[in-house]
């Protein structure tokens, strides 16, 4: 779904990113981790083609997002949701109308923005707040608005920059487990994220970087069979098991 | 399509109104603009239409006679006349007629000189020109001429009137680009503020993937109503202005100056569409500019 064939990135002298390669597959659950300034906003921008790489490939979806002209930029962001740790909620339009903003960037029908709104708004469990304001709403609720608006489009990836960030520990979770749940139907997920605890209990792979390069690429399953409490001289994580597999809580 | 256009005209207006006070001054200020440049084209037409009627006489040089010179006396100047070079013909023009013709001339104001005790106007030859190199020439040779008064010759005003109607041409021209450049950039700053106001959402905008022509049709919409309005109610002054200005002092002018001034409706339907072309350019390069910098990605 998404490949980084040998990508540099560099900002003036400093690395943005450093001879990255990497594969996502389709339906996939990836976690970005590592520490501010380590490359994973380059990361994302380059995905969304904010920025240029100097050197190397970008794939998404089988298109080479490297070669992509500016003309063709919008019809390639229309295939990736993006959710943000600040919402970016529209403040003057409704939750409804700043779902159905995105619908109607792509020039849908009035019929299909009427079906389509409330199904992704019950998906995220706002329907009842479909006529408030983003102001009238919690954090959370500001978040799951932001992700249903993510997905509206149905986007074959979806990048969620930080999406717990500004969240308490609780609403966290909840968002974890949409998230989850949009994986589950098949969406490409790429979330970075700074929530240690989140990223040990999610199960998925962690893709961490530091320095613009890429220092751990671990699936789920290692993360699961790994030992618990043991701090790691590589990347001075501490791992903790308490609290178990919150999707399997919740369902 | 029509769908786009709804959107983007419905998202103009919203916009419009939301920034009212910034619209009514972009308004103001590209009105102001065109008003004066309205005045300028007025200025220019009317001069324009002078020069033209002036230079129907153009190929004409008027020989007035002093009053003790004779029929005899005329006759043969007039034979003397015919035999240089380019000139096409020669007509002798009686005091008489010549007020007849200033009489016409003034049209409804003609009776004024039915109160004249005595026919002020001299008797004279009429020459008309084959070719008008040879005119200064013609006209050269008569003032040397015996029992004449004046050698009334329109090449001089005619060659005066156009310097004058070219120079004001171009001091207009310099002036109305200065002017559109001042409009363009209040109409660029105008909406500029409401880019800024609306930068996040162009921002979304961008995430969800919409193309930079989406989040440009309903600013340029703006830019091209507000010219629009702009335009109308400019032409609208003018025309009403221009009105009085016939009204009051537009006849008696024209029969002074002895030519016409253009007339309400010509002059109306023409700034329309000059205007609104105007109008709409200053608009929609207005709000392109404004909108550069943040669609550059």
């Amino acid at each position: 779904m998404i490949t980084f064939d040998h990508v540099t990135k560099r900002y003036n002298s400093n690395i943005g990113l450093d001879d990255v390669s990497i594969e996502i597959g389709k339906g996939d659950f990836v976690f970005l981790v590592g520490p501010s300034g380590a490359g994973k906003t380059t990361f994302i921008k380059l995905i969304l083609k904010e920025i240029d790489a100097d050197k190397g490939r970008i794939m998404v979806k089988n298109r080479e997002v490297t070669k992509l002209s500016n003309r063709e930029i919008p019809m390639h962001r229309r295939n990736i949701g993006t959710v943000f740790q600040d919402f970016r909620l529209l403040p003057n339009k409704t939750v409804f109308e700043n779902v159905a903003f995105a619908m109607e960037i792509t020039h849908q029908t009035k019929r299909t923005v009427r079906r389509q709104v409330p199904q992704v708004l019950s998906l995220m469990g706002i329907s009842s707040k479909a006529y408030k304001y983003p102001d009238e709403l919690s954090a959370g609720e500001q978040q799951r608005v932001a992700i249903a608006r993510a997905i509206v489009n149905r986007p074959t990836v979806l990048i969620a920059d930080e999406p717990t960030g500004n969240l308490d520990p609780d609403t966290s979770w909840e968002i974890m487990r949409l998230l989850d749940i949009i994986n589950q139907r098949g969406t490409t997920i790429l979330m970075v994220t700074h929530a240690k605890d989140i990223v040990d209990r999610m199960n998925k792979r962690v893709v961490a970087i530091e320095k613009g390069r890429v220092i751990r690429d671990e699936t789920g399953a290692y993360n699961r069979h790994r030992d618990p409490d043991v701090k790691t001289a590589r990347d001075g994580m501490v791992y903790s098991r308490a609290g178990g597999l919150l999707n399997k809580n919740d369902k | 399509m029509i769908n786009k256009l709804g959107y983007t005209i419905k998202q103009a207006f919203k916009q419009i109104f939301r920034n009212r006070a910034m619209s009514l001054a972009s308004v103001f200020a590209i009105t102001a603009m065109l008003l004066i440049l309205g005045v300028f084209f007025l200025l220019i037409i009317n001069v324009n239409t002078a020069a033209e009627s002036v230079k129907k006489d153009y190929n004409t040089i008027e020989i007035f006679l002093q009053d003790q010179t004779d029929e005899t006396a005329s006759q043969q100047l007039m034979t003397e006349i015919t035999g240089w070079n380019d000139v096409a013909s020669v007509k002798y023009r009686s005091k008489d007629e010549a007020l007849q013709i200033l009489k016409e001339r003034w049209g409804e104001s003609g009776y004024l000189l039915d109160s004249l005790e005595s026919n002020p106007l001299p008797n004279s030859i009429v020459i008309t020109v084959k070719n008008l190199e040879g005119a200064d020439k013609i006209a050269q040779n008569a003032k040397k001429l015996n029992g004449i008064e004046d050698v009334k010759y329109y090449k001089d005003t005619v060659d005066k009137l156009l310097k004058v109607t070219r120079g004001m041409k171009i001091a207009a021209m310099v002036i109305m680009a200065f002017l559109v450049i001042v409009s363009v950039v209040v109409v660029s700053n105008t909406i500029k503020l409401t880019v800024l106001a609306r930068s996040e959402e162009i921002n979304i905008m961008k995430y969800v993937g919409a193309t930079n022509w989406f989040i440009r049709g309903p600013f340029l919409a703006e830019g091209i109503i507000i010219g629009i309005v702009s335009a109308l109610i400019s032409v609208g002054i003018i025309a009403f202005v221009y009105s009085r200005v016939i009204g009051s002092l537009g006849t008696e002018l024209m029969t002074i100056l002895s030519t016409p001034l253009v007339p309400l409706g010509f002059m109306t339907y023409n700034l329309v569409w000059i205007f609104l072309a105007l109008g709409i350019s200053i608009g929609a390069w207005g709000s392109i500019i404004s909108m550069r910098r943040f669609l550059d990605t």
